[in-house]
């Protein structure tokens, strides 16, 4: 009969408090180091609001292709942009475009994933199909042909990779939801006659909550790489907006000349991707009880 | 003597020990039970006899198989005795055949390995072990998947790949608790049947008391990675010596008519078995003993004998014989 | 099997009907007139309405889409506007450099994902283990376009061993052909094998925790005699899963890394065809895309069946 009370596999530890899930967070050596690059670079985007070392998007033809310097630190790029800023403010645009991103993908994912797993019958087994085929279409190839149908912009970017977001969402969603409805305590509400809806919103939702947050930091560092992608070949973040993707595209016609500009653009995007990978990996395990209990 | 194991430790490298000094012998044909509760460290116990120990667990002592000593042994050379002159058969018999693999493929494995027996020859012998151990339409089943069989066919499975190369030594951990009742008891007697057939030693580990009465000829109950009693199971289960066996055995269910047609209350051991790491001083059964004393937690626990070739380790031996759980009026078993 | 087979099949059939309707109604939603598009704004009506009754436009969509699916069954691709060819022979020359690419990438990417999970798993814990680990994790961040940049700066600019693009065109040898396709192979690669190497370590791991794992030890089997007659089919199961869906992300992975090494392939073909609005073509290398995809998670289902008896049985 404990069972009904206690909670169902992934959901943080409820002893100790957020004290001690503090000091357990710290102590995971992923959790630290995925948080302070991902930290780091959240820093870089937002301070990007108030102030640049240099402006990111004034031309200065005479200063173009500077190598790093005191006024310049990382040099600047082929028009005499200061590419410290670029990179900035690239962070800004990456990071909006993640969280925007995976928002939408999360929140269609997520409904569609809980609806499935509330409703069972046909309604389970088409968004199960439609889930599938989202997974068997390639998803450079959805965001590619979006871009090319409705335009090159930073909206249809952040739409491409929300819609293939979607599938993953929707998976992991119904997987952790039936696993919560087949749990004691639900078949306990069910008896009680709550319906489907309510049990979903007060009993499935925040036990399914910590999955589909190591989740969601996961398709974070999925929606940077395909955010720079897509502005690499051109299809994301427009000129003048700056993104990492494009300025490796444009460092690339001048490696001969300017080597080290195609190095720092993706040395950020690495940082960021891994800062956020090693953040999900760290998430996952602490907010793992089967774990817990080892420690 | 086949088997001789002395002053056997088994622990976590550098950390608590879940075997503390276990000895005991087996001669070739005898079978010896080994009893206790989960967490006694009876199965670690088994697993240092195969060398099968999980990462991280070292054992220390002597282990000598027809007088040449095992640890420390190479891998190659443990390797080259396992399945040959000494065998394992394990509890869950779902999970210890390989799911993609034909069971007659796992069963004749052992003589391909160790005779160099030919696929069809291996085969054929495979065949006649599975009609050995009960296995009927052997021929066809030699192809079957583990998956298709039942529990008690798998554990006959088990049970054939183990005698294939003929072993000296059977050791069978809880070979019957994950299966359904009513064929325990045909495993239990196959399992007998054939070890007598060839003469092979068996050691039986089981927490049921009942079973290890009715099948072997002697007893050794261990509790906390000790051995507290051991004898011949006639004598032993005429006369329980130790206050830790008594309760075993006054906690099985018994049919019988109490007062109002109710069988009496069932007893139990208060307290629960310690942890490695909170091991009590002294004697580790101190804390749940009914005949404990003080001085109980300063002694260290040693065989005393009971009456020949059966021993105890209490402080209070008299006292314990002393008490009418030592005589249980009926004997073990239905 | 034949009837699990059937199933199969038409799961295949059934999603490769879905995948073109998607493809049609996407790309239908393509704002403006694509004979205006060509023929320019200032054209005549008359040669806009000729053009439009020539590419059939001015028929029903469900019908222009059912003309469109008999076809490509009957392997009619049509007609590329912007290069005035037949898209089948563009797509049998783009082939030539693309299949070439993605082969080699996967050779590369199975034979060192393998072994090196393999190895990780054999020496969990230790140094060894931990440095497959960290690379991997390495692997998974690095976009692969900035890596492939990273080997040009490194072995076409600095070393000069190897070309920074281009493709000289398989006449001219293998060698010089191999060599244009040898950096965008590993560029390709690093990512699937960061991924893979992790799967098979985990999946090798997993099975060695398995009793039967124990049970063949119990019998005599060294080490390595487990490790072969037992762990690796065993393991094998996630691997194929990721494997398979590494490939189809292997080729769509063309798409990029084509472009970086300007290679004359059927992922630059679709871009270029995206930037000129050839929809014709856009519309058929979607599909051959989407198909390519397809038929590998298909194959890959039926490996799972053969690997493992028991899904047969449950018939999945």
């Amino acid at each position: 009969m404990s069972d009904l009370t206690r909670p169902v596999a992934p959901l943080a530890p409820a002893q100790g408090g957020p004290r001690l899930a503090l000091r357990r967070a710290l102590g995971h050596p992923s959790f630290l180091a995925g948080a302070v690059l991902t930290g780091l670079v959240l820093l870089a985007g937002l301070v990007s609001l108030l102030w640049t070392p240099h402006s990111a998007t004034e031309i200065q033809v005479f200063n173009r292709l500077r190598p790093p310097s005191g006024t310049h630190w990382l040099g600047t790029d082929m028009l005499g942009r200061d590419v410290a800023s670029l990179l900035m403010v690239g962070a800004r645009n990456s990071l909006l475009v993640a969280v925007a991103a995976v928002t939408l993908g999360l929140s269609l994912g997520v409904f569609l994933g809980l609806l499935a797993a509330a409703l069972k019958g046909w309604v389970e087994e088409l968004i199960l199909r439609l889930a599938d085929f989202g997974f068997a279409f390639p998803s450079i190839l959805l965001a590619v042909l979006i871009a090319a149908v409705f335009g090159p912009s930073t909206t249809n970017a952040v739409i491409a990779i929300g819609l293939f977001s979607v599938p993953v969402f929707v998976r992991v969603a119904r997987a952790a939801a039936k696993a919560v409805w087949a749990r004691e305590f639900v078949l306990a509400a069910r008896a009680c006659g709550k319906g489907r809806l309510r049990i979903t919103l007060e009993h499935i939702l925040p036990n399914v909550a910590p999955t589909l947050i190591v989740q969601a930091t996961i398709q974070f560092a999925i929606a940077i790489l395909a955010e720079a992608a897509l502005s690499y070949l051109g299809l994301g973040t427009q000129p003048p907006q700056p993104s990492w993707g494009r300025m490796l595209n444009e460092a690339q016609t001048l490696i001969w000349q300017a080597p080290l500009l195609a190095v720092f653009p993706g040395l950020a995007i690495a940082v960021s991707v891994l800062g956020l990978n090693l953040l999900g990996d760290g998430l996952r395990d602490l907010l793992d009880p089967r774990l817990s209990e080892r420690r | 003597m086949l088997l001789q194991v002395e002053n056997l430790r088994v622990g976590l490298a550098g950390g608590p020990e879940a075997v503390r000094g276990v000895s005991f012998e087996l001669a070739a044909g005898d079978t010896l039970g080994l009893v206790g509760e989960s967490g006694c460290g009876k199965s670690l116990t088994a697993l240092a006899l195969l060398g099968l120990l999980p990462e991280g667990m070292a054992a220390t002592g002597s282990i000598r198989l027809a007088g040449r000593e095992l640890l420390g042994l190479p891998e190659r050379a443990l390797a080259g005795l396992r399945g040959d002159r000494l065998a394992m058969i394990f509890q869950e018999p779902m999970t210890a055949l390989n799911p993609l693999h034909p069971v007659g493929r796992q069963v004749a494995e052992p003589l391909r390995r160790h005779r160099g027996l030919s696929r069809a020859a291996a085969r054929l012998a495979a065949k006649r072990l599975l009609d050995r151990v009960g296995i009927p339409n052997a021929e066809r089943r030699l192809d079957a998947y583990p998956h298709e069989l039942s529990g008690g066919q798998r554990q006959r499975v088990m049970i054939a790949m183990a005698l294939a190369c003929g072993p000296d030594l059977l050791v069978a951990d809880e070979p019957t608790t994950a299966l359904d009742v009513t064929v325990q008891r045909q495993i239990l007697d196959l399992l007998l049947e054939l070890v007598e057939e060839r003469g092979m030693a068996l050691l039986l580990i089981s927490h049921d008391l009942g079973l290890i009465g009715e099948s072997v000829r002697r007893v050794a109950v261990m509790y906390a990675g000790l051995l507290v009693e051991r004898g011949p199971a006639e004598r032993l289960f005429r006369r329980l010596a130790h206050p830790y066996s008594q309760g075993l055995f006054a906690a099985l269910p018994r049919l019988g008519a109490g007062a109002g047609g109710q069988g009496p209350r069932l007893s139990t051991i208060p307290g629960r078995v310690p942890a490695l790491t909170a091991l009590p001083p002294g004697c580790p059964f101190a804390p749940r003993c009914p005949l404990a004393e003080p001085a109980c937690a300063d002694w260290a626990p040693e065989a005393l004998a009971v009456e020949p070739g059966h021993a105890a380790a209490c402080r209070r031996l008299e006292a314990a014989l002393a008490r009418p759980e030592a005589r249980p009026q009926a004997g073990p078993g239905p | 099997m034949s009837l699990f087979l059937a199933k199969r099949c038409l799961t295949l059939l059934a999603t490769l009907l879905f995948t073109s309707l998607v493809i049609f109604l996407v790309l239908e939603v393509l704002p403006g007139d694509p004979a205006l598009v060509r023929l320019g704004v200032d054209a005549p009506p008359e040669a806009v309405a000729a053009l439009r009754e020539r590419l059939g436009l001015d028929r029903p969509a469900a019908e222009r889409y059912l003309a469109w699916l008999a076809a490509l069954a009957s392997g009619r691709l049509g007609e590329s506007y912007a290069y005035g060819q037949p898209v089948a022979l563009l797509l049998a020359e783009r082939l030539q450099v693309t299949l070439p690419l993605a082969a080699l990438a996967m050779v590369m990417t199975l034979g060192t994902a393998l072994a090196l999970g393999l190895w990780a798993a054999a020496r969990h814990n230790r140094p060894a283990d931990l440095f497959v680990i960290g690379v991997s994790q390495l692997g998974l961040a690095i976009p692969n376009f900035w890596f492939a940049i990273l080997l040009i700066l490194l072995f076409a600019v600095g070393l000069g061993w190897l070309p920074a693009g281009g493709f000289p065109g398989w006449e001219r040898g293998l060698w010089p052909g191999l060599r244009s396709l040898l950096l965008p192979a590993v560029a390709l690669a690093t990512a699937q094998i960061a991924v893979l190497a992790r799967v098979t370590r985990s999946a090798v791991l997993e099975v060695l925790r398995e009793d039967f794992v124990r049970t063949a030890r119990a019998k005599g089997l060294t080490r390595g005699q487990v490790l072969r007659d037992h762990v690796l089919r065993n393991a094998l199961i996630p691997v194929v899963t990721i494997a398979g869906l590494q490939l189809g992300a292997l080729i769509t992975g063309t798409i990029v890394v084509e472009q970086v090494f300007t290679l004359p392939g059927l992922g630059r073909l679709l871009f270029q065809a995206i930037a000129n609005r050839d929809l014709e073509l856009v519309r058929n290398l979607v599909v051959v895309f989407a198909l390519a995809t397809v038929l590998i998670n298909f194959l890959v289902d039926l490996l799972y069946a053969a690997i493992d008896p028991r899904l047969e049985a449950a018939d999945v």
